[in-house]
């Protein structure tokens, strides 16, 4: 579904990513995983669209889409989350939602002072299927809550509503557990399982929670300094002594 | 009753100049407080405004371009559709721009209008202005034709709220608030970002030559002066940021009362010592800062701070509950 091909981004003389490549199957959830500041997010933002590579070719559906503007992307059906949670702080949780379906023909401002009626129509559907997805998300409740107000795990949920809003294809998910309590961490796991399952979503997972790559993953891409250092099942991945050096040599430079 | 009458008149000139402000408060806010475009050149497309309908309605003259003696209502559409044209070719090169650098081209760019305004004389008649603008009623008798015309200044500012309040509601100003609110994250949604803002500019500004033209025609006169930094973005700014910014009520209520205010420290200054009186424009200024500062610790949001339409429960909820 999605290839990566000799991906590099820098970033003045850092290369956050260097000569990657790696293949998204259709139809996976596959883990991208490695040690803080391995460039997974920095992979995300130019799949994303969000920074454009400085070489390298990210084939999408047998298309070179490198470069292209992160809403392309998404009317492509690649839709993604962000680490950090990036909700719209002083519009409700509800209208977090509503925002994100394309071509509303509100979105035209004309209509909506010529042809109220077609724009209410919308807004009715468009309103039933955000309710559906809090529904999903369990938080109902916070429907007419500001989002900025909510807990980090609570937009944590956010984040994972916002890719039910529209036909994804493709959903990357950046640490949708980090923050999130334990048994959150599992509702959001069964959550992801049952989204691939009734929607038919393709995911790619960053994650530093083993537990939930190690349930949802197959294939995981491990990155090290900005490069595939292996791939394979969790299991493989696990017991690859290179990946054990990583994360600690990783580690050591954290603490410096 | 003489004073009274004087009042009156007095009070009607106050809620006439209000309206204006109101006009132009709404304007800024489609561009601030809906998409957080910071527009630091209210000045310029204010003034734009007022030249084109001034130019457009006036008798025929030698002393500058024109006048073609067309109706009202041309002089107001030109106006803005003039401002609109200029605002998509100042937006092409400036919104890309970071918001803080967005304010530093405004304000050049209002300098330039300026500039022009004063130095063009063929078309501009300069630093003298255009005159003998004529104003709607101006033939009915007093005080009628003061009435009248504030009543079309009402009429204006409620056309104009209630369009932009329409529009804040919508789709498409919920598009404009998650812009404001996280950039990244409304590209992530799919949102062709340059276009809203774009759009969210070009209205703004349109709204803020709608509001000059009034001013031209309410005057009768026009001058560089318009374009006074002070009185037409200054004052603007701090109307938006005491009423509420995002509010459009907000807006309508921060115009009206800062007008108050701002005409206020004019009687004020007027009692002052002779040395002091020479410094009264910037005591004046210095009263708006002072007052600003009142109003933003007793209302850090505005007066009346923004609010998020609520959506109403679907009945399918009700249904399954
Ligand atoms: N916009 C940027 N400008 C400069 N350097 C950046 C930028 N974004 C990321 N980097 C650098 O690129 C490297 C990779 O960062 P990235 O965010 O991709 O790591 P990551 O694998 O997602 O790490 P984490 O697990 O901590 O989230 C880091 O050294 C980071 O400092
Ligand atoms: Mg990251």
């Amino acid at each position: 579904m999605l290839r990566v091909e000799g991906l590099s981004k820098q970033f003045g003389g850092l290369h956050a990513v260097r000569d990657c490549s790696f293949t998204i199957e259709e139809g996976t959830i596959t883990g991208l995983i490695g040690p803080n500041g391995a460039g997974k997010t920095t992979t995300f933002n130019m799949i994303a669209g969000e920074l454009a590579p400085t070489s390298g070719r990210i084939i999408y559906q047998g298309e070179d889409i490198a470069g292209l503007p992160t809403h392309q992307m998404f009317h492509r059906g690649i839709v993604r989350t962000f680490q950090i949670p990036h909700e719209f702080g002083k519009m409700t949780v509800l209208e977090n939602l509503m925002v994100v379906p394309p071509a509303q023909p509100g979105e035209h401002i004309f209509n909506n002072w010529i042809n109220p009626r077609a724009v209410r129509a919308r807004e009715e559907e468009v309103r039933d299927k955000a309710e559906t997805a809090l529904e999903f998300l369990s938080i109902s409740h916070l429907r007419d809550e500001r989002a900025g107000n909510l807990s980090g795990g609570q937009k944590k949920l956010l984040e994972l509503g916002r890719t039910m809003m529209t036909d994804a294809k493709l959903v990357l998910l950046d640490e949708p557990g980090a923050g999130v309590n334990p048994t959150l961490v599992l509702k959001i796991i069964d959550m992801i399982a049952q989204l691939k399952a009734e929607r038919g979503y393709t995911f790619c997972i960053i994650e530093h929670d083993m537990d939930l790559i190690a349930s949802l993953c197959d294939p995981v891409i491990v990155l090290a300094e900005g490069t595939v250092l292996t791939e394979g099942t969790m299991g493989e991945v696990r017991s690859n002594p290179e990946v054990l050096d990583a994360y600690l040599g990783g580690g050591e430079e954290d603490d410096e | 009753m003489d004073a009274f009458y004087g009042y009156m008149l007095y009070g009607i000139s106050l809620a006439t100049m209000g309206g204006i402000y109101a006009v132009l408060t709404l304007g800024l806010n489609v561009q601030w407080g809906f998409t957080g475009l910071f527009n630091a050149g209210i000045a310029g497309f204010f003034g734009i405004g007022a030249y084109t309908t001034a130019i457009l309605t006036t008798a025929p003259t030698h002393r500058h371009l024109g006048g073609y003696e067309m109706p009202y209502v041309v002089g107001f559409l030109a106006a803005m559709l003039l401002c609109g044209i200029i605002a998509y070719l100042v937006g092409k090169v400036c919104l890309r721009l970071r918001s803080d650098y967005l304010a530093i081209a405004t304000i050049g760019i209002a300098e330039i209008f300026r500039l022009i305004l004063k130095n063009e004389t063929w078309a501009t008649n300069g630093p003298r202005g255009v005159s003998e603008i004529p104003k709607p009623f101006e033939h009915w008798p007093e005080p009628w034709n003061q009435f009248a015309f504030l009543a079309l200044v009402l009429v204006i500012v409620a056309i104009v709220y209630v369009l932009v309040e329409v529009a804040r509601k919508s789709p498409w100003g919920r598009v404009m608030t998650a812009i404001r609110e996280n950039e990244p994250s409304a590209k992530a949604a799919g949102k062709n970002v340059e276009v809203f803002r774009m759009e969210g500019f070009v209205i703004g500004c349109m709204i803020m030559a709608l509001a000059g033209a009034l001013m031209a025609h309410y005057l009768k006169f026009v001058d560089p002066n318009a374009t006074d930094p002070l009185l037409a973005t200054f004052l603007v700014w701090v109307m938006l940021i005491v009423g509420g910014s995002a509010n459009n009520k907000g807006a309508i209520l921060g115009a009206f009362l800062m007008w108050v205010v701002w005409s206020a420290t004019e009687i004020v200054t007027s009692r002052l010592p002779d040395e002091l009186a020479i410094r009264a424009a910037y005591i004046r200024i210095f009263l708006i800062g002072l007052m600003l500062q009142i109003f933003l610790q007793k209302f850090p949001q505005g007066i009346l701070p923004e609010k998020r339409p609520t959506v109403p429960k679907s009945n399918r909820n009700s249904e399954t509950v």
